[in-house]
């Protein structure tokens, strides 16, 4: 029975809702519409409870590592302590003006600007790792980066760059980023009709 | 305007000299819409006004009233199976009226195949028996060799460092939720990687973005340690959820990579600004680091700060080519076939547009 519960029926769902899920694409018939509406609604409320699950686990993790003082509690701390507070502030509305609205504006917002503020720092220094042209295809990446850079700046535009950039850009750019999309594509439809059929069973655990 | 209206009902039978007036069921739809079209040379239209009777005779009731240059109308307020008649009168910014003649009786109803998709059909379904053909191959017991793959390979040598290290091995699967194939694919392999850890005893860190996939992460990492037979070292305290903030949840991945010094990263899954981040932070603590990822703007990032990237399509090809099952690599092939028809395609449809065109050249010289 538990082999049923863990393996046979969720394979069988699959393979289910699975030729459903592509038959459905292709019929736009009232009754594909109100099932997949139904689906949506299904998948909203399994969601749902997942959130329920995933509250649980923050609380777990961050409640054991201020217990274990491991000596990183005070981290541990401050989200446990925003995640009570703001829970406490959202039951009494989030409206503009709201205390929850006053936290998210002026604590969450700015604390999120800076996080991605950063990324121009990290961009700059994996750029330099990337720019130095040790190799053939490191100094062709280099060449190419350079007349794009420059191309997208007055300096460029006066020299002609613009046009070379927009070539890389709408030739050989669009080029590999179509191949690789085709590709995605070949392989998200392989994996689908392996986990439809039952041939992959690796996100069941092996 | 309504005296104009009134006359140009009365005038209009049938529509001017150079005009169109179509008025049909809504194609490739699930029903309760008639489409209304219409066509000819005109100044810009002002005004559309579209009166609708359940006879000929009428009497025509107003249904929509338009504004603007617009060319066609979706009725959807109509019952299927239902005949309706229609009358449209156009006002141009010059103030000519234009009436149609009486269009009808149409219908609506429901189809129950998309015809706009049947391109994308036939391909796909020669694709999936190119696929299946491969896979009963694999069963008949045909042999399939694949091309090594460097980041592939490179999955079990990072978790192998961090077996010697003595240190944990990261996994993230990405932004995106389980309805994701991307996160689909992360997950197949994060099956392979628990299964190596549990051999090798090592413990593995999952911090989670997404709440569902939280969830199935979790049960994922505890079947690979049953499958390995060291269920005694799946700890569900490593399988975490940390936020679904984008930058909440970089900043608390960074931080377990920091405090806990893991040995391995694997960024596998769709990502997206927060990439950066988290591959430059494991890559100034000195982990090897293997990213997976058909999120093609973050693509460079992951080359330039990882050890090993899988491009697009080796993300999805990974748990067929770690786990070295037959049946499972046979779709390989069969995506390998596939891209070959579709070179082939293309470089065929390259001839034929530069040998039209040419002929276009000749045929307007010979003119």
């Amino acid at each position: 029975m538990k082999r049923f519960l863990s393996r046979t029926l969720p394979l069988l769902m699959v393979l289910i809702f699975g030729v459903l899920g592509a038959i459905q694409y292709f019929v736009p018939h009232k009754v594909s519409q109100v099932y997949y509406r139904t689906i949506l609604t299904w998948s909203i409320g399994v969601s749902s409870m997942a959130v329920i699950m995933a509250a649980i686990s923050f609380l777990r993790y961050h409640y054991k590592k201020i217990m274990s003082s491991e000596g990183d509690t005070l981290y541990s701390s401050i989200a446990l302590v925003a995640f009570l507070a703001m829970l406490g502030f959202g039951a009494f509305g989030t409206d503009k003006g709201s205390l929850f609205y006053q936290f998210y504006q002026n604590i969450f917002v700015p604390i999120n600007s800076t996080m991605f503020s950063l990324l121009a720092f990290y961009m700059a220094s994996a750029s330099y790792r990337a720019f130095r042209a040790k190799t053939f295809e490191a100094a062709l990446l280099l060449t190419a980066a350079i007349i794009v850079i420059l191309g997208t700046t007055p300096v460029g535009s006066s020299i002609f760059l613009d046009k070379v950039t927009m070539w890389i850009m709408s030739i050989p750019n669009l080029a590999q980023k179509r191949g690789i999309l085709i590709g995605v594509g070949l392989g998200a439809t392989a994996t689908s009709l392996k986990i439809i059929l039952g041939i992959e069973k690796n996100w069941l655990g092996g | 305007m309504t005296g104009v209206l009134l006359i140009a009902f009365l005038i209009g039978q049938s529509a001017p000299k150079g005009f169109t007036f179509k008025a049909f069921d809504t194609p490739n739809d699930q029903g309760n819409s008639i489409t209304l079209e219409w066509s000819g040379d005109t100044t810009p239209i002002k005004i559309v006004r579209i009166f609708r009777a359940d006879n000929a005779v009428g009497p025509f009731t107003p249904a929509k009233i338009l504004f603007g240059n617009i060319h066609s109308y979706d009725d959807k307020d109509v019952q299927d199976g239902k005949p309706y008649y229609y009358k449209i009168i156009l006002i141009t910014t010059e103030n000519e009226i234009i009436a149609s003649p009486v269009l009808g009786p149409v219908s609506s109803k429901p189809s129950w195949f998309d015809m706009s998709k049947l391109p994308l059909f036939i391909v796909l379904s020669f694709y999936i028996l190119v696929l299946l053909y491969y896979i009963l191959s694999a069963r008949k017991g045909k042999e399939i060799k694949l091309r090594p793959i460097a980041g592939l390979n490179a999955i079990d040598e990072a978790v192998g460092r961090a077996a010697e290290m003595g240190r944990p091995i990261l996994f993230t699967t990405g932004l995106l939720s389980i309805d994701n194939l991307s996160t689909i694919a992360a997950l197949n392999i994060l099956a392979h990687v628990a299964k190596k850890a549990a051999q090798y005893q090592t413990r593995l860190i999952v911090p989670n973005y997404n709440p569902a996939v939280y969830t199935v992460a979790e049960a994922i990492v505890r079947e690979s340690f049953l499958a390995a037979g060291r269920p005694d070292l799946f700890n569900s305290d490593d399988i975490f959820y940390i936020s679904s903030r984008q930058f909440g949840y970089a900043a608390g991945v960074t931080g377990v990579m920091l405090r806990e010094k893991t040995a391995a990263h694997f960024f596998m899954g769709y990502y997206f600004a927060e990439a950066l981040l988290l591959t430059e932070v494991g890559a100034s603590t000195g982990a090897i680091q293997v990213a997976g990822t058909d999120a093609i703007t973050q693509l460079p990032f992951f080359i330039v700060t990882c050890d090993y990237t899988l491009i697009g399509e080796e993300l999805y090809a990974a748990s067929a080519y770690l786990s070295k099952d037959a049946l499972l690599s046979a779709t390989i092939k069969g995506q390998d076939i596939m891209k070959a028809v579709i070179i082939a395609f293309l470089v065929i449809l390259f001839f034929v547009a530069i040998g039209a065109e040419s002929l276009a050249m000749k045929v307007a010289n010979l003119l």
